[in-house]
């Protein structure tokens, strides 16, 4: 009886999550284009899976994604293997971005734009071989970006310095990239980290810095996802400098 | 009316790609913790269906918001920034069209922004992470709605940036001085999950509509080439979250200060 109630209140909360957006849709939809929803059924279906598919989400980021992350930071943390823990923190990166979705879109997107820009020729063989590079260059950075930040959490490095040298080096690789690049470069850091690979980064992080002696989980802990953000549009801009 | 089978295969498609999406994880996991660490997790069962849960959910998610959100905001964005919505049909357009003529734009950019920042999974995961480990001193809703209220300006920011033309790095540069200067004074404590909120806010719920109305406006305000100035509204969602979560850590700083004199 008391889990169906736990489910019933976190089934309102997911509800109240989602209800900014219907307010948002309907008002623009109904006041401001003054047109009729279309299709109610399907609308009042989707909002009821929404709603179910968010709240069994977040019942299994408490029952796996985090107790997994962390119980596997603890362990690589009384193993004492850097190496071993440094090459997981590659493949979580690496594996979980160049299977993304929305990279794969991103990349389809900006082989077109180089075409179009006469950057590379427009033939189909070269586009594909453009956007498979790209994905594999920001996979790469991600991979880079997760070791790197582990090796902080490890070292007790302060993350400002690091992040904002980061910023430095994107404005100068920005005046040298071709301007093309630029646009795509700066989004890709935003679309590589997906639902599943942050919570599991972020319990990593959280579970490495508590379980190592002298690091703080809220001053060392966090921070991997912004790694995650940043190395892409260095490496992408790299790429382009590449390529072209 | 909806037609049952082929609500099912929809389901079916949707569970199947983001099993696809998943397998990395679950193989990397596994492998490391069979062959290096070789040693059993405590509640095996548990965690397995937790994952069983996260796909479970995430595939109702994407799939809810498939049928009921995502073609309605798409061709929303798409109908808004249209010129025949901003003028009518007997109106003359004008070659170069004033900025503030798109205002309706501006408001949905900023209420998409943050409607859908509330919603983000991701976000949710990482706001309760936070709560955890501050031990209570971070608010989960505190810190969504810092997030999303950055968003929410990012995205209406950079679709004023789209329609007036200007060079995207001179904003991103502009927004990356405010950031190192507010980790200068933000509280140590905060500076980290603040740059991490950043990159969490854009995923599954905001990118596709986002998406969609950067190529809008790009493709339709007078002189823009959608391969060129479409991009850039990532990267204003992701820079300005940064500056409100600094910011809301910076004012609850104040106020405790101002309490204790």
């Amino acid at each position: 009886m008391t889990s169906i109630l736990a489910m019933f209140k976190a089934m309102l909360s997911s509800l109240r999550d989602l209800l900014p957006i219907i307010i948002v849709i309907s008002f623009f939809q109904l006041v401001v284009l003054q047109q009729p929803l279309p299709d109610w059924g399907a609308i009042l279906l989707g909002l009821l899976l929404v709603v179910i598919g968010l709240t069994f989400f977040i019942f299994g980021l408490e029952m796996g994604l985090f107790p997994i992350g962390e119980s596997m930071a603890r362990s690589f943390a009384s193993k004492g293997s850097v190496v071993w823990l440094l090459i997981f923190a590659f493949c979580l990166g690496f594996g979980t971005t160049i299977a993304e979705p929305a990279l794969t879109a991103v990349a389809a997107e900006a082989a077109e734009v180089a075409a179009e820009g006469g950057l590379i020729s427009p033939d189909e063989e070269m586009l594909e071989q453009y956007a498979n590079g790209l994905r594999l260059t920001v996979a790469l950075s991600v991979g880079i970006a997760i070791m790197l930040g582990v090796i902080r959490i490890l070292k007790g490095w302060p993350i400002h310095w690091m992040i904002i040298s980061g910023y430095l080096l994107v404005m100068i690789m920005t005046w040298f990239a071709p301007p093309s690049i630029v646009g795509i470069a700066y989004d890709s850091g935003g679309v590589t980290t997906s639902t599943i690979t942050v919570p599991l980064v972020t319990a990593l992080g959280v579970g490495l810095a508590s379980s190592i002696k002298g690091r703080n989980p809220m001053v060392d802990g966090f921070g991997l996802i912004a790694f995650a953000s940043l190395t892409p549009m260095i490496f992408v801009m790299g790429y382009g400098m590449l390529v072209h | 009316m909806i037609d049952l089978s082929s609500v099912l295969s929809h389901f079916f498609d949707t569970l199947g790609s983001t099993v696809r999406d998943v397998l990395p994880i679950v193989i990397i996991i596994f492998g490391f913790q069979l062959a290096v660490l070789r040693r059993p997790v405590a509640n095996w069962d548990k965690v397995v269906l937790g994952f069983v849960y996260v796909v479970l959910g995430l595939s109702l998610f994407l799939m809810g918001l498939e049928l009921a959100l995502f073609p309605l905001g798409e061709s929303m964005a798409a109908q808004l920034t249209a010129l025949d919505f901003l003028f009518e049909s007997d109106e003359a357009i004008p070659a170069q069209v004033p900025w503030e003529e798109y205002y309706w734009v501006y408001l949905f950019s900023a209420a998409i922004g943050f409607s859908t920042t509330v919603a983000e999974p991701s976000l949710i995961a990482v706001a309760i992470k936070a709560n955890q480990v501050s031990g209570g001193t971070i608010k989960v809703n505190g810190l969504r709605i810092s997030v999303a209220l950055g968003v929410s300006f990012g995205i209406a920011l950079g679709s004023y940036r789209i329609v007036a033309g200007d060079p995207l790095h001179y904003y991103i540069l502009a927004g990356y001085i405010v950031v190192v200067v507010q980790t200068y004074f933000a509280p140590k404590t905060i500076v980290p999950l603040a740059y991490d909120s950043g990159g969490v806010t854009t995923s599954t719920v905001t990118v596709p509509i986002v998406t969609a109305l950067g190529l809008g406006l790009a493709s339709t305000v007078p002189g823009r080439n959608p391969m060129l100035d479409g991009f850039g509204l990532i990267a204003f969602a992701s820079l300005f979250p940064m500056i409100t979560v600094m910011g809301y850590a910076q004012l609850s700083v104040w106020k405790g200060r101002k309490e204790l004199d």
